[in-house]
């Protein structure tokens, strides 16, 4: 089942002198597997998934001759059709959960909103699916964590916070933008572990958005890879050996290694045709 | 250059750094790597007078050092901290930033320094009258190293000075941290999490966890998998694990 479509996607800002193209004619398809987009900042990947969502700036100019999620058309779908999709049918995840939970409402009553919004039910029985939930990001405790304010738990559980609020409504699609980027390497892996485990359990589609090429690949069954607005290379993740677009090869290169090291990291250098292809 | 001996730090009730020892040499890099809560941060803020509640014995060039530090210290150890959004003042140019510590230490020829740094740190002298909004995170983080460096220190503490950066400007920032220890001669303390980052730019590496320093060794010996301590094998493996995926 194709669940996402995207074919020529173009999104584009108006500026003080003309327009600004940020997103240059993608076209990408998603079914119930792990999609990981990589690029830079600026390369145009998180705008990208915004669009699917359409939740992007008021001076953003969406085009596409198709955008369509699980057969519906998000170009000309109304505000309330959007609704319906945003949070139920997709799940978004952000970067840093400590912007993106309430500071001031308890975690047990966020993830019990968020149960409450889409599925409805009495106090006792939105109360006891909340500490499900917890339970399924595996929270240790997710009784004593329910009653716990954001800035009393760490970053990890704060991002397991979020994954659990998402979980709620059973969507079919999850897009995570860079959820692992403000955790450090073990929480990293262990977060990521924990969505791709969910995502295959629950036969979910993943769009994970993140600049870290090596640990997308590891945590996706397909790569693409973007520069200035374009998709310049699609790769299983297993063959980012075989890669063959310069600026792919360089990203990989760029990296520091504990295995192989280097003593001068070779830099990327970026050629003007790039931007054509 | 650097020793630090039995350096305790204490939250009220809770201890976060419970007596690390370490030394560096004039001229060498030392890596402390670690988990967010391991205390690694912790150590650099006491090290370099940002918190005065600390005990023990931290000696920097020969002066042993108090809780409260005179200016020429802070003319000698500079800090590059891990957010370049946010260590820069947002409502003042980087000619004004640049300008601060030559004001605050009395050094004279600011016009010319400034566009030394700059040309040192390889930015265009077109980004001395603009804000630090109007730059990449690249382009600020260095600004944030030229502006450590203009007071000409010897020793220079980095916290996470690439984690907020797209890897290929991470490149970018590590062979520019080599090379200025090189040409200057500085000594460095960097405190990341990736043990990669780490193992490129220091020679000698500490591993914290708790609060403790458990274990120390060389980068040869980490990259090679002789390590003591479990978990420094827990890091490095994780860390080849997610290499090995290309």
């Amino acid at each position: 089942m194709m669940l996402v479509d995207i074919k020529n996607l173009r999104v584009s800002f108006k500026t003080r002198t003309g327009t600004f193209e940020a997103v240059r004619g993608i076209s990408l398809s998603l079914g119930t597997e792990k999609l990981g987009i990589v690029g830079e900042s600026g390369s145009g990947k998180s705008l990208t998934a915004r669009a699917l969502m359409r939740l992007l700036p008021q001076s953003a100019t969406i085009t596409a001759d198709r955008l369509s999620f699980d057969g519906m058309d998000i170009v000309k779908a109304d505000e309330r059709a959007m609704r319906r999709i945003r949070g139920k049918r997709v799940g978004f995840i952000l970067q840093d959960p400590k912007y993106s939970l309430n500071p001031v409402m308890t975690i047990g009553r966020q993830v019990a909103e968020a149960w409450r919004t889409h599925k409805g039910g009495g106090r006792k029985e939105v109360r006891d699916a909340a500490v499900d939930l917890l339970d399924q990001v595996r929270i240790r405790e997710p009784r004593r964590v329910y009653d716990l304010y954001p800035h009393e738990v760490s970053g990890g559980m704060g991002q397991r916070i979020m994954i659990a609020m998402m979980l709620a409504p059973d969507p079919s699609l999850l897009i995570a933008d860079e959820p692992t980027s403000a955790l450090d390497a073990t929480v990293q892996a262990e977060i990521l572990r924990l969505m791709e485990d969910l995502v295959s359990r629950r036969g979910m589609g993943l769009i994970l958005i993140s600049h870290d090429l090596p640990l997308v690949s590891h945590f996706c069954d397909r790569v693409a890879v973007m520069y200035t607005g374009r998709i310049v290379e699609e790769l299983a993740a297993g063959s980012l050996s075989q890669a063959k677009h310069p600026y792919t090869r360089g990203l990989l290169n760029c990296l520091p290694s504990l295995a192989h090291p280097k003593s001068r990291l070779p830099v990327l250098s970026r050629d003007a045709a790039w931007l054509q292809s | 250059m650097i020793d630090v001996d039995q350096l305790r730090v204490r939250f009220g009730d809770n201890e976060v750094v419970k007596g690390i020892s370490f030394q560096v040499k004039t001229g060498d890099s030392f890596g402390i790597v670690g988990e967010s809560g391991s205390g690694k941060s912790t150590v650099l803020r006491a090290l370099s007078g940002l918190n005065s509640e600390w005990s023990g014995h931290i000696t920097i060039d020969g002066k042993v050092m108090r809780p409260r530090r005179d200016k020429s210290f802070f003319r000698k150890t500079q800090m590059v901290f891990q957010d370049p959004y946010g260590s820069l003042h947002p409502r003042q140019t980087i000619d004004r930033i640049l300008s601060e510590p030559l004001l605050v230490h009395g050094i004279g020829d600011i016009d010319r320094r400034i566009d030394t740094v700059l040309a040192e740190v390889a930015l265009p002298g077109t980004v001395r009258f603009r804000y630090p909004h109007q730059l990449s995170g690249g382009q600020r983080q260095r600004v944030a190293i030229a502006r450590a460096l203009i007071a000409e220190p010897e020793v220079l503490l980095l916290d996470e000075p690439t984690s907020a950066l797209d890897v290929s400007v991470q490149a970018e920032i590590l062979n520019l941290l080599a090379d200025l220890r090189e040409r200057r001669h500085l000594t460095y303390v960097l405190v990341s999490h990736n043990l990669a980052v780490i193992a490129h730019l220091c020679p000698r590496i500490g591993v914290m966890i708790g609060g403790e320093m458990v274990e120390q060794l060389s980068a040869e010996d980490l990259r090679a998998g002789r390590t003591r301590h479990p978990h420094t094998a827990q890091l490095r493996a994780l860390s080849i694990d997610l290499e090995e995926a290309a």
